[in-house]
């Protein structure tokens, strides 16, 4: 597994849950030698029983079997290189989860590919606003879809030439901060 | 660089032209990206279908995402589904052989048969 397939499906939640805005924020400090990531989304939100009981394997939303793995499975990766996650959520206002993990450890997952992750999503999910931020030791990248958006009228992203521009953007932005 | 004064440049073009995309009437490419399909390798497979679709110039040809096809160990799989209806299914696709497909399928109209589900089958 790789951090940014956790982010992709984490994100899935956020976007089953009704957000019109999901916000990730990847944080990496190699100083402080910690990787993090929050995901911030204006969903439906979860009752206090349900933020409690999410972190069991046996709890899902879904109606098509009894298992959900996803954040169990988060919280594995994280334990696994001596971090943790936290998930606050409020009915009606939304949910954000925070995951850490140490940077140097051994079992850290690796990241993996967040622009091909960003991107999915993006083009994926056209409805939905999102708002990257990914910053390694204070240099940042960010994409604000609302911005997109706003620059493209109403050209879609699905359209082959944004998308591969969208593509383009996100690799060379992943790229400028991670040299 | 990309940058977002490249994305204006591109939204001006393409609403120039907008009159002329009818999309119901376009191919459409589908590409597997569940987690499985991506642990494959769909991800490289998708890009050289955007690189190359944009590189031909290839106005009627949309390139679409879906979840888990079933196949979990034929992925990455891509299906190419024509105006008609009429669907060709590619399995343990590459880079490579998704700029052949864009090449022989979607400009000379010739499905590759030794890439299909049928073959691998």
């Amino acid at each position: 597994m790789e951090i940014s397939l956790h982010i992709l499906d984490i994100m899935h939640n956020s976007i089953v849950a009704g957000a019109a805005l999901v916000e990730l924020t990847v944080i990496e400090d190699t100083k402080k030698d910690i990787l993090s990531f929050t995901i911030k989304d204006n969903g439906k939100g979860m009752s206090k029983e349900m933020v409690e009981a999410v972190y069991s394997p046996f709890t899902t939303g879904r109606t098509t079997r009894k298992v959900g793995l996803g954040i169990p499975l988060l919280k594995q990766a994280a334990e696994a290189a001596d971090g943790s996650i936290k998930i606050t959520s409020e009915l009606g206002v939304g949910t954000e989860l925070f995951a850490q993990f140490t940077h140097s450890h051994i079992d850290r997952q690796p990241l993996g590919d967040m622009a091909g992750t960003m991107h999915q999503l993006i083009t994926a999910f056209e409805d939905i606003d999102f708002l990257y931020r990914h910053s390694i030791n204070g240099k940042e990248f960010l994409v604000d879809t609302r911005e997109i958006k706003n620059i493209l009228g109403g050209v879609s992203l699905k359209e082959n030439e944004v998308s591969l521009w969208l593509l383009n953007y996100l690799t060379e932005g992943e790229a400028e901060i991670s040299d | 660089m990309k940058s977002l004064a490249e994305l204006e440049a591109i939204r001006q073009k393409m609403a120039s032209n907008v009159s002329m995309r009818k999309d119901d009437h376009a191919t459409r490419v589908v590409i597997g990206m569940a987690t499985c399909g991506i642990a494959a390798g769909a991800r490289p497979v998708m890009s050289a279908f955007i690189e190359e679709i944009g590189k031909r110039n290839l106005e009627h040809v949309s390139v679409v995402q879906t979840g888990c096809i079933g196949v979990c160990r034929l992925e990455p799989i891509v299906e190419i589904v024509n105006p008609d209806g009429e669907k060709v299914t590619y399995v343990k696709m590459t880079p490579e052989k998704a700029r052949q497909v864009v090449a022989e399928h979607l400009v000379n109209g010739r499905p590759i048969n030794e890439y299909t589900i049928g073959a691998a089958e």
